[in-house]
């Protein structure tokens, strides 16, 4: 078929015989991308006149946009937290390694560090786009050092911190920059989180509470002020109290301020949470669930021992402790894993399951228009799936750059 | 005329689908040699409603036409007379329209030729009734003021040059339009009533829609869908034509 596209040359293709998710819902559509993008077909029929110059058959697979990790400390013998020399190969392997579970867009994330570790390795993550080199990087996620000693979990106590005179300007001390920072995680009962969390909110940064002994109070004032996520629920806070909620309380808060929503961090990897709370949660606050992975170096690798920054981890089968002990430091879990994990245990449907690993994060992180969804013009980074929800190919900007062997891996 | 009684709604739908495929299959269509299809004109561009999106995914989305045969008549073009005059020549450049598909209005208007229009008519612009104005609200969230009074038709004239012509009509609302479109005597106040005069009619309908026909009319189409279901099956296909094209196939007439 002749094609006379008066808007741009670029090959249109065309992904037919498959089910993908648009409006919340899995529809029959076939999925048409140009130049990287979404195209909308109706336009590009009536408007250009135009048609496909491929036609893919998808053989009935799911379409669902790729998967986004907001929280991921390294994989495959690499941690994010350690100031290696050969870092940026580290996280490029990191980055083109997670293709295979469906991740298209990701946070690297470090736990509580020295200032010389940040300032050391913050220079080397850049926001980037993804493609058949890797995920992209949306930005880094600093988790601590700016939390509570009482709920450190698996960070080293000698490198928490406060707020002294400076507040914001501490922060900045320490990090050094905050020009590839997505997220900040802290403890909003430290004193001057108020202002930090103004600044950083001002500046884009998302702002994440965990780590913390809060109160409900705590947090919902950290929320006035700007806060808009909470780190891996239920972990590394003051469990659910029926007189004093706690962090856990945001979830049914009747003081988030009107049009913000309040979006949580859970990781669905049958060890973090007990099934029934991760139930609690999701039927709580549906529309707020953000799948993350919080995996660590030893992911994707052997059972044995891992760095996690400056501390030791064990890796027995799922479970990940510091070394010697039965703290839980990170998981091994990959992502399609815990959205596959999170459907069985919450019943949920695929849809929700799938954007609870696609949307919810884009929305987060307030970048919905173009990530996260499969609306016209936003970027074509999607993942075949089958009806188990394992990803048969990953694609970043309309092109391939991961299928799953045939003979499986 | 060719009336077609079917049980239901999607019996009559199905019908009408067998009967257009077989009629595109036995004319042998191709490159230069257009199987034209005319179907009525709607709401303006630019509106989730708009004919352009009704037609785009109900039907051209799930076929391999080329966007350059698909002509639609355009609300939004500057000079609406000149588009309306324009649209008539395309259909002339195509070799004039092979098979005419439409529904009728409660009011027993055919396209947008309301109560009133002139039987001759060609494709203009049209003021709406307040019937069709209060049918088309539901697409407007029920506001009577969002919804357009315009709209560009095809003419009554202009339906009646197709070669052929099939108006689907479903549902007891249209039954009195059936009724006066095919019982009565050709008038404009009910300009479906135009096409009594035209060789080659076929009217596809429920049981519902004949609910004001005399019985008498009833029972004689009924007992000729024996012959009428013959123009269904075999259901033909583009592959088995090119065999048989040594023995054209006349379609059956009245």
């Amino acid at each position: 078929m002749p094609s006379n596209k008066s808007v741009s040359d670029a090959s249109i293709v065309q992904f037919t015989n498959c089910r993908i998710l648009r409006d919340h819902q899995l529809q029959r559509e076939d999925l048409w991308v140009r130049e990287g993008k979404i195209l909308n077909p109706e336009k590009l029929f009536f408007d250009e006149k135009g048609s496909a110059d491929v036609q893919l058959d998808c053989k009935d697979s799911i379409i669902a946009p790729g998967f986004i990790d907001v929280q991921i400390n390294g994989g495959f013998g690499v941690d994010f937290s350690l100031a290696t020399d050969d870092f940026k190969s580290g996280i490029d392997l990191v980055s083109q390694k997670i293709l295979s579970h469906g991740v298209t867009s990701f946070c690297p994330t470090l736990v509580s560090s020295p200032p010389s570790v940040y300032h050391q390795v913050l220079p080397q993550i850049s926001v980037r786009n993804g493609g058949a080199h890797g995920a992209g990087i949306l930005g880094a996620h600093l988790e601590g050092p700016f939390i509570s000693k009482e709920k450190k979990g698996a960070h080293p106590e000698h490198c928490l911190r406060t707020f002294e005179a400076g507040a914001f300007q501490d922060l900045l001390a320490t990090y050094g920059s905050l020009d590839c920072v997505q997220i900040v995680t802290l403890a909003p009962e430290m004193r001057r989180s108020s202002e930090v969390i103004r600044e950083l909110t001002k500046r884009g940064i998302c702002v994440s509470l965990g780590h913390s002994v809060a109160n409900l109070s705590q947090a919902e004032e950290a929320v006035q002020h700007g806060a808009t996520f909470i780190t891996h629920l239920f972990n590394a806070m003051l469990p659910f109290h029926h007189r004093d909620p706690g962090i856990v309380g945001l979830l049914t808060s009747d003081k988030i301020p009107a049009g913000r929503r309040v979006f949580y961090g859970m990781i669905s990897d049958g060890i973090h949470t007990n099934p029934a709370a991760l139930r609690i949660a999701h039927r709580a606050h549906p529309k707020g669930l953000v799948l993350v992975t919080d995996a660590i170096a030893g992911m994707g690798l052997a059972p044995g021992r891992h760095t996690l920054g400056q501390q030791v981890v064990e890796i027995d089968g799922l479970n990940t402790y510091i070394a010697g002990t039965k703290t839980l430091s990170g998981s091994v879990a990959t992502m399609d894993t815990c959205v596959r994990h999170f459907q069985e245990a919450t019943g949920c449907s695929v849809e929700t399951a799938l954007e609870a690993a696609s949307l919810h994060p884009a929305q987060l992180l307030g970048i919905e228009h173009k990530k996260g969804t499969l609306n016209y013009d936003s970027d074509a980074d999607f993942l075949m799936l089958n009806d188990s929800l394992c990803v048969q190919a990953t694609y970043i900007a309309g092109e391939e750059v991961w299928r799953q062997d045939v003979l499986g891996m | 005329m060719k009336l077609i009684i079917l049980e239901n709604y999607s019996q009559a739908s199905e019908w009408a689908a067998k009967y257009i495929r077989n009629r595109i299959v036995q004319f042998g269509p191709g490159p230069g040699r257009f199987f034209t299809l005319g179907l009525p004109t709607g709401l303006p561009r630019d509106h989730p409603e708009s004919y352009h999106s009704f037609m785009w995914n109900n039907f051209f989305k799930h076929i391999d036409i080329s966007p350059e045969n698909v002509h639609i008549l355009d609300g939004n073009a500057p000079d609406l007379q000149a588009e309306c005059d324009a649209f008539e020549e395309k259909i002339k450049a195509a070799g004039g329209i092979e098979l005419f598909v439409g529904g009728i209005g409660p009011d027993g208007h055919i396209a947008f030729n309301e109560p009133g229009s002139s039987l001759v008519s060609r494709t203009r612009v049209k003021t709406l009734a307040m019937d069709t104005i209060l049918a088309n609200a539901r697409f407007f969230d029920g506001d009577l003021s969002k919804v357009p009074t315009m709209a560009l038709t095809v003419g009554v004239g202009t339906v009646m040059d197709a070669r052929e012509v099939m108006i689907l009509i479903t549902g007891a609302h249209k039954a009195f339009a059936l009724y006066k479109a095919i019982e009565d005597g050709v008038n404009h106040m009910w300009t479906v009533s135009a096409f009594q005069q035209h060789p080659n009619t076929v009217f596809v309908c429920d049981e519902d829609a004949t609910l004001e026909l005399k019985v008498k009319t009833v029972k004689y189409f009924k007992g000729l869908m024996l012959v009428h279901n013959k123009l269904v099956e075999p259901l033909y296909s583009m592959k088995e034509m090119g065999a048989e094209r040594s023995q054209p196939k006349k379609p059956y007439s009245d």
